[in-house]
């Protein structure tokens, strides 16, 4: 539906329809977003043994160093840490919470969805108006009073950020299974005996992939958003920890005079939140069933 | 249309009835207030009669029951920290909050809507790339970055503008363009979807054949259409009017409800916190009860059919 991102490819010759094809199978922007979360995933994975220096180690002699220099490739910080050092660690550490919290929610609201679909009665009506209550309180608010209430772990962050969008997988999950049982493979399975776990783990849940899938590169980089900006309010994750939003965060005070700090994580935010979006965009135009 | 305006307001009533008993049951389960509250060498004399002063040793079921009796009468506890009404605490933030939030709801309407049934009408031309290129640029830059940017350019580059605080109009001038710019581009990004499916509908079809002008078709049959989904989005941009703004209040030390909601967290003030939460939510219901009510005139098919109709 939205060709956000496709290149301009309107006026062309049919001499050039080859291309134009290839080009809509896999655009461009396309290729550069994938490249990207590819090179960030290595980053996530392969980040202790890149980095020059621990991202905690402190060198006062180096405060403020500007980037580019071949000891600090993005400077340091006002304690003289290594910037690149510590984006690499906050890129890790922003994506395991981003990724385990699109994973949690996206289990929790599909299973919630089967089960309402699966019961119909008051567990439906139950799971409804948990996800109506949820959709109706913004979600910044919620997570600030939890965080004010339990205080503030790794663990207890990442399972308040697998609350985030439950309730769109619950709904989308709860529909697709209603159809699914009126058609006819999911009548069939069933009156070969197969139990209820078994059709809607080995055939509902693949039959309804693609639009979970879809919905999952749409909560992805919300999560990545809200993370970040829980952690730049210095209410997400806690130092000696950083993530890419604490980065920005302390970045700020030096804005003027070490502007570097913040640039650095801030456009690998920007950056990732746009890729995943471009192939969020681009799946949904091609798998989502309920688009053709 | 009254059993329709009935089945809402008991949904809305529900929401409340959860919010308030989430806030009661994570109040008492995040620990000891008087543990919380009182310096770990505080005498034990004192956090007894912290314990009675609060209501602490009342078994739970009372605690819950005087909790609503008194949410009810707007009595919504003390700050712990200073001991003031934490509805007064509050309530003094609120003005601040609505004088970024206001303009900026103008700035989000004002563009978005119009770009978004701009770039609908035109679909694939320049300007329509243009629209959905700032849309995307709404949805995946954070708002604090935003923020930086702009304090970045206007502040620090040309010197135009104060970098925060909130002593004259022209401080509110780059909090309110943060908020504006990000919303505008998820409106327009809405309004354009929306137009999209209105106008691949038959019924436009059909308009056009027996002979309207396109304007009168975009005016009479699209627009009212469009105007369903849009009002959706619009409706949770007025419940929000109230902490929408959180992190950008922070990042431009403005004294609104965000910036209140911030500090408190940290302190864990949680009378306050409650507060806010049960004013967003309240906010944030009825802003979703006139959205229904929108939505039963525009679409005369949903008052019709109260039943599941809405899902």
């Amino acid at each position: 539906m939205t060709q956000a991102a496709t290149p301009a490819i309107a006026d062309q010759t049919k001499a050039a329809s080859k291309t134009r094809s290839r080009e809509k199978l896999f655009p461009l922007s396309v290729s550069v977003a994938v490249l990207w979360l590819s090179l960030m995933f290595l980053v996530a994975v392969f980040g202790p043994s890149l980095m020059p220096y621990a991202f905690t180690a402190i060198d006062l002699k180096a405060r403020l160093a500007i980037p580019f220099t071949s000891l600090h490739w993005l400077g340091t910080d006002e304690l003289g840490r290594d910037v690149f050092s510590r984006l690499v660690i906050s890129i890790r550490i922003s994506l395991l919470v981003s990724f385990l919290a699109t994973i949690i929610s996206a289990t929790f609201g599909t299973l919630l969805g089967f089960l309402a679909a699966h019961y119909r009665g008051w567990p439906e009506q139950i799971v409804l108006t948990l996800a109506d209550f949820q959709a109706s309180i913004p979600f910044l608010i919620f997570a600030l009073a939890v965080l004010a209430f339990f205080g503030n772990t790794l663990t207890l962050f990442i399972l308040l950020m697998g609350i985030y969008g439950w309730e769109r997988y619950a709904r989308i999950a709860r529909g697709l299974a209603i159809s699914a049982n009126s058609q006819g493979y999911a009548a069939a399975v069933r009156q070969l005996g197969a139990t209820p776990v078994r059709i809607y783990l080995r055939h509902i849940l693949p039959n309804t992939a693609s639009t979970l899938i879809v919905s999952m590169t749409l909560v992805f980089p919300e999560i990545i958003l809200l993370e970040s900006g829980l952690s730049f309010l210095g209410l997400g994750v806690q130092p000696p920890m950083t993530s890419l939003g604490n980065m920005v965060g302390y970045g700020r005070e030096y804005l003027t005079r070490a502007p570097w700090i913040l640039l650095a994580p801030a456009s690998t935010i920007v950056l990732t939140t746009l890729s995943v979006s471009i192939i969020g965009d681009w799946l949904r135009d091609r798998l989502d069933p309920t688009l053709q | 249309m009254i059993r329709f305006i009935l089945s809402r307001l008991a949904r809305a009533a529900l929401t409340i009835f959860f919010v308030m008993t989430f806030s009661f049951i994570v109040l008492r389960l995040s620990g000891d207030p008087a543990l919380i509250i009182m310096s770990p060498d505080a005498p034990p004399e004192a956090i007894i009669a912290f314990r009675q002063a609060w209501g602490l040793d009342d078994p739970i079921w009372l605690q819950y029951f005087h909790y609503f009796g008194a949410v009810l009468q707007g009595e919504l506890g003390r700050s712990m920290r200073d001991g003031r009404s934490a509805l007064v605490i509050v309530s003094e933030r609120i003005p601040a909050t609505l004088l970024l939030m206001v303009p900026a709801l103008i700035v989000k309407i004002g563009i978005g809507i119009p770009a978004g049934v701009y770039a609908a009408l035109h679909r694939n031309s320049r300007i329509d790339r243009l629209v959905m290129s700032f849309a995307v640029f709404g949805f995946t830059v954070p708002s604090f970055v935003l923020a930086l940017v702009l304090v970045l350019v206007f502040s620090v580059w040309l010197g135009l503008l104060p970098t925060s605080g909130a002593d004259s109009w022209r401080h509110a001038i780059l909090p309110v363009l943060t908020l504006g710019i990000g919303g505008a581009a998820v409106l327009a990004r809405f309004t354009r979807s929306a137009m999209l499916e209105i106008l691949g509908q038959p019924y436009i079809r059909t308009a056009s054949a027996k002979g309207l002008t396109w304007s009168a078709v975009v005016r009479v049959h699209a627009l009212p259409n469009a105007a369903i989904p849009t009002i959706t989005v619009l409706g949770f941009m007025v419940g929000s009017l109230l902490a929408g703004a959180v992190v950008v209040e922070s990042v431009f030390a403005w004294p609104g409800v965000g910036r209140l909601l911030v500090v408190s967290v940290s302190n864990r003030d949680l009378s306050v916190v409650q507060v806010i939460l049960l004013l967003v939510a309240s906010t944030m219901v009825c802003a979703n009860f006139a959205v229904d009510l929108a939505y039963g005139l525009f679409d005369p098919r949903i008052r019709q059919a109260p039943r599941g109709a809405s899902r």
